[in-house]
This record gives structure tokens, sequence and C-alpha cells, in this order.
């Protein structure tokens, strides 16, 4: 036990998955990362942290990105060291204004009942949040966190 | 155990384990057919089996909570977990709703 997962712990890791935006692949999605992220010996609140980041990446490209047209969505995933990195892609409609769109309860779809809390709760989870948008090109989210792994770890 | 329950004016809805766009998008329309047909007053969102949220759910409550409001009506929310707890606190929707861990006697 004690000294290969030593070695592992110390190693690179990256994963990468396509699939289509389609709202009943979200819960396909965060399965995926947090079975990705179990190496880490995660505690189950980190894995509901990354889970609640990552659903409203996804969520977000799916709605706003695509504006419900189904088209591709990319996750990537890479794990150095103890800090897992978790990037969100779409290829829609892009923001004009990302310092804007970040802002507490800021939405664009406010008829669709949307709460403008999905960058805030990325934010609140995760360690850093980095948008890369264009107009017209699509989005890209790029979303890091340190697990520390303290107590409640997950069971294997 | 039905999803959905009508009592006189009060609508629970039992939430599924997982709240997030894909089911909550469900969740209002049955919950708004349901308000219509009953004239409702009160829901009680019930997150025995929820164990995640994400925003959508936070906008589906504030969608429910809204309708019902001009009307007098309220929202509250029953068997909370710290997590569910959490995430409702950080929406501010806990200014518009009343969060129990339990059922609160008068509901039993
Ligand atoms: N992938 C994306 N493509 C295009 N626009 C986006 C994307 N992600 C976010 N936005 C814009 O940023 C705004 C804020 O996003 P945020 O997730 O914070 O709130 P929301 O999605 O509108 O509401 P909620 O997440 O609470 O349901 C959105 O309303 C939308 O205009
Ligand atoms: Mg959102």
């Amino acid at each position: 036990m004690g000294s290969s997962m030593d070695t592992e712990k110390s190693a690179e890791n990256e994963m990468k998955l396509e699939f289509d935006s389609r709202s009943c692949n979200e819960g396909f999605a965060r399965v995926a990362v947090s079975a990705f992220m179990t190496q880490l010996n995660p505690t189950l609140e980190e894995v509901a942290d990354v889970k609640t980041a990552l659903s409203e990446a996804v969520t977000n490209a799916i709605i706003h990105g695509y504006e419900g047209r189904v088209e591709k969505i990319v996750i990537r995933c890479r794990i150095v060291e103890q800090t897992i990195l978790v990037e969100v892609e779409d290829h829609g409609v892009g923001i004009a204004d990302v310092a804007k769109a970040m802002e507490p309860l800021f939405t664009t779809k406010e008829d669709c009942e949307r709460a403008g809390m999905g960058f805030s709760f990325m934010e609140a989870f995760m360690d850093t949040v980095q948008v890369d948008s264009a107009p017209g090109k699509g989005t890209r989210v790029t979303m890091t966190k340190k697990i520390l792994h303290t107590e409640n770890r997950y069971e294997r | 155990m039905e999803d959905f329950k009508v009592s006189g004016s009060s609508l629970t809805i039992h939430l599924p384990a997982e709240v997030d766009h894909h089911n909550a998008e469900e969740l209002k329309n049955t919950a708004d057919r349901l308000m219509q047909e009953n004239n409702v007053r009160c829901i009680i969102f019930d997150f025995e089996k929820t164990v995640f949220m994400d925003s959508s759910g936070i906008g589906m409550i504030m969608g429910r909570y809204k309708n019902l409001r001009f009307m007098g009506g309220v929202v509250m929310a029953v068997r909370v977990n710290e997590r569910m707890r959490r995430i409702l606190t950080m929406s501010g929707i806990y200014k518009v709703m009343d969060i129990y861990e339990d059922i609160p006697f008068e509901l039993k």
C-alpha cells in the first residue's frame, strides 16, 4: 500500500473527455471527474466542491455557450502533485465582457430563472478560476484546487 | 415514494439525489402544473435524498418562490444536510425561506 502509493502521488496524470452538449451528460461529466480525482485521496467535501464547480461550467457551456444546440464540450483534467486542474471548453457564442459576467448575480438569462450564481460558486469552491473567452469563438474556464485531504477520506 | 405530494394547499417536493440543470427543468414543469391545479400556497422542498445541488437548483427554488410570493405564499426547505445548507446560504436564498435540518413539528 504505502510505497507504491507514494510514487504515484508525485506523478502527473491527465485525462480528456469530449461529449455532446446535452443536459443528460452533466451527471456523467461530474461522475467522470470525481472518479478521476479519487487518486488524490480527497475528502467528500473536496469532491463535492469540484463537482459543483464543474457542473456550473458545463451547464454554462450548454445553456449560454451553445444556447441549446448540440455541439461538443471538452473537459481536460490534470493532476500535478496535490493539485487538480479542470478545464471546460466550448466553441459557442463566447463572452464579450468576462469581468461583468463573473459578477455575483449577473445573468443574461433572467427569464430562464438563472440565479447568476454559477461563477460565484466556481470561485467559492475552487482555489483559482480563469476565464478565456472571445465573442463568436467560445469560452474556456480553467480552475484549480489543491487537495489537502485532511479527514473524512473518500472510501475506495 | 411519490416525488410530489399535494395536501390541502401545500405541495411537498421530494427532491432527487442530484438537483442540476438537467432535472431542475422537469421539476419546474411538474411543480408549476401542480401549483396551478391545486391552488398551492406553500411549497416544502424535501432534501432528504439530496446530496448535490448547483445554481440551477437555486434558480428552480427562487423561481417557485417568485410565483408564490404574489399570493402571499411561502417556501421552506426541510431535511437539509450541511452541504446543502451551505449552498442555500451562499445563494442568499435563506433570506426568503426557512431552512430546517429535520421536519418541523407543525408539518409532522
Ligand atoms: N460558456 C459560456 N458561453 C457564453 N456565455 C457564458 C458562458 N458562461 C457564462 N456565460 C455568461 O456569463 C453569465 C454569468 O454566468 P453564471 O454562471 O455566473 O450565471 P448564469 O449561468 O446566468 O446563472 P446560474 O449559473 O446561476 O444558473 C451568463 O448569464 C452568461 O451570459
Ligand atoms: Mg451558470
